[in-house]
């Protein structure tokens, strides 16, 4: 099993839900974060005074897996997510070891 | 003429007949007229909604999250407190009988003698002093955007209170209460002076002597909810119709042009504000277009009752342009916290627009002329009066506002929250209460 989390631009989130739902991903968590990267923060203007804003708005995405379905999710978040442009953000897999349904006390792929 | 004249300076006129024949006004309840009546029990309602919720929200959206409940809380609080303290003695200072040229003196404390069938004029005088308490209440209400975010409750209630009884009630006798600056024939229909002046003047001394805030300049401080500052903003502009239109105290052809003016200066100061900030920056910002509005409104006050609408095209832009310039300058250049821009919006504008009331008064200036001078004025006597009461007003307001926070600091043991408190922020620290819960 694998975790994957996704950071990506907010408005590309239903698209890429979209997506996963398509290939077979079951279940996902998002969260609504703020961070920088290469894309570096904005400048905005309230009444003159000028602030450099440095943490941007993206949405984290946190999508358990098993091992078969890890390069069909990346595939999908890559090609949904993807705009061209500076600050599409990025995927990060780690191994997961374990995951538990709690109703049913499921483990392993089962629980996914 | 003495049409003219009523249009110029209605209250004034109106002040003088009552305390000329006090006892005449009061057995006259025969002449209630109920247009007129109706229409200033509107503006009263119209003018109370500026504060509550208006201003409040337009204020509360521009701080931090960490103190919207205590901005809100400011304003309401003031409100309150206002509202007994004109009941007590407020009115009659500043409405008062006194043949005193500087206060109406103490024998209206409490409203007495004010029952069913008094009048004021053609309305009833319950009806008239409720109208003047929305004024009171809105002036000092106007001054909390000088000192969000850092002041303790108990200070900034205390000193409302004293700042309202020894600035706003005095001055608002001196304009409108028969005192010496309506004697001299000041043209101050809606609270160039009374309200701006003050509190624009009031909101700097305060600034100054309270500090900046935390990070000031040097860390983000955005508006947490501009959402919520609109909807204030927006509220402000349709209750100045209560506020201008309502102090023809009539329902009459001089409160219908007053309402038309103000319209249109609001409307020309927000895109004036707009323009500058697009042709500057590039981009035209929501805020820019808000603080516009209020630069208009504010000084479109006191001339509301004397330019035509071409006028009041004038007035707008002078106001959006002047403000917008003012407040850059006080904030970037000489870096002063007057934290949601009060005296550079409000203070700056109801200079403007009360020195511009003196000169567009004319009836002499083809496309652009207002109602005409009064009996033996001219342009040069006018704007000497205009000049005279922005800055005997404005000094008055800056020595006794200074005198107020240094005698509040020694009551409330500082004016000032610590530092720490400061960055938890005051809903906590003053309320024990957050704002939001999500």
């Amino acid at each position: 099993m694998k975790l994957i989390t996704a950071i990506i631009k907010p408005f590309k989130s239903d698209d890429v839900r979209e997506a996963l739902s398509g290939i077979g991903v079951s279940g996902m968590t998002l969260t609504e974060v703020k961070g920088f990267g290469r894309q570096k923060g904005h400048t905005e203007l309230y009444r003159g005074a000028e602030y450099v804003i440095d943490f941007l708005p993206k949405v984290r995405l946190e999508i358990a897996v098993p091992d078969s379905l890890v390069d069909q999710v990346v595939e999908a978040i890559c090609s949904t997510a993807n705009t061209g442009q500076i600050g599409d953000g990025k995927i990060f897999i780690t191994n997961l070891e374990q995951a538990i349904r709690i109703r049913t006390g499921e483990t392993g792929d089962e629980a996914l | 003429m003495t049409m003219t004249m009523k249009c110029i300076t209605p209250k004034f006129l109106f002040a003088v007949v009552v305390l000329l024949l006090p006892t005449l006004a009061s057995a006259q309840e025969g002449d209630l007229n109920g247009a007129n009546t109706a229409w200033i029990m509107t503006s009263t309602a119209l003018v109370l909604f500026m504060t509550l919720p208006g201003l409040s929200l337009f204020y509360a959206g521009l701080v931090k999250t960490k103190n919207v409940l205590s901005v809100l809380m400011q304003c309401f609080s003031i409100a309150v407190v206002i509202s007994l303290l004109w009941l007590i003695v407020g009115y009659s200072i500043a409405f008062g009988p006194s043949e005193s040229a500087y206060w109406g003196g103490l024998d209206k404390m409490f409203f007495s003698g004010i029952v069913v069938d008094s009048m004021a004029g053609d309305i009833p005088e319950t009806v008239f002093s409720a109208f003047q308490m929305t004024f009171a209440i809105i002036t000092p209400a106007l001054v909390v955007g000088a000192f969000v975010e850092r002041i303790k409750f108990s200070a900034m209630l205390l000193f409302s209170v004293l700042w309202t009884l020894l600035v706003y009630f005095p001055v608002a006798n001196w304009v409108w209460g028969g005192g010496w600056l309506g004697q001299m024939g000041l043209i101050d229909f809606a609270g160039g002076t009374v309200v701006h002046v003050t509190a624009g003047v009031a909101a700097l001394v305060t600034a100054l002597v309270l500090g900046q805030r935390e990070g000031f300049l040097t860390k983000p401080m955005m508006p947490h909810n501009l959402t919520m500052s609109f909807t204030g903003a927006a509220m402000l502009w349709v209750g100045w119709f209560g506020f201008n239109a309502g102090s023809a105290l009539a329902a009459d052809g001089a409160a219908g042009m007053a309402l038309l003016v103000t319209h249109m200066s609001a409307a020309t100061g927000a895109l004036t504000w707009m323009l500058i900030e697009w042709l500057k920056h590039g981009k035209p910002s929501g805020l820019g277009a808000i603080t516009g509005m209020v630069a208009g409104l504010a000084t479109i006050t006191p001339a509301s009752g004397s330019v035509g609408p071409a006028g009041a095209l004038l007035v707008g832009l002078s106001g959006g342009v002047i403000c917008y310039f003012a407040t850059n300058y006080l904030k970037q250049v000489v870096r002063i916290d007057d934290s949601l821009d009060v005296f550079p919006v409000h203070g700056v504008g109801g200079i403007v627009g009360t020195f511009l009331a003196g000169i567009l008064v004319s009836d002499r200036l083809g496309i652009l002329s207002g109602n005409g001078y009064a009996e033996g004025m001219s342009m040069g006597s006018q704007v000497m009066v205009q000049l005279t009461g922005i800055v005997a007003v404005a000094v008055y307001t800056a020595i006794v506002t200074f005198g107020l926070l240094k005698l509040v600091a020694v009551v409330t043991s500082g004016i000032r929250v610590t530092t720490d408190q400061e960055q938890v922020g005051l809903d906590i620290t003053d309320h024990d209460e957050t704002g939001y819960s999500m």
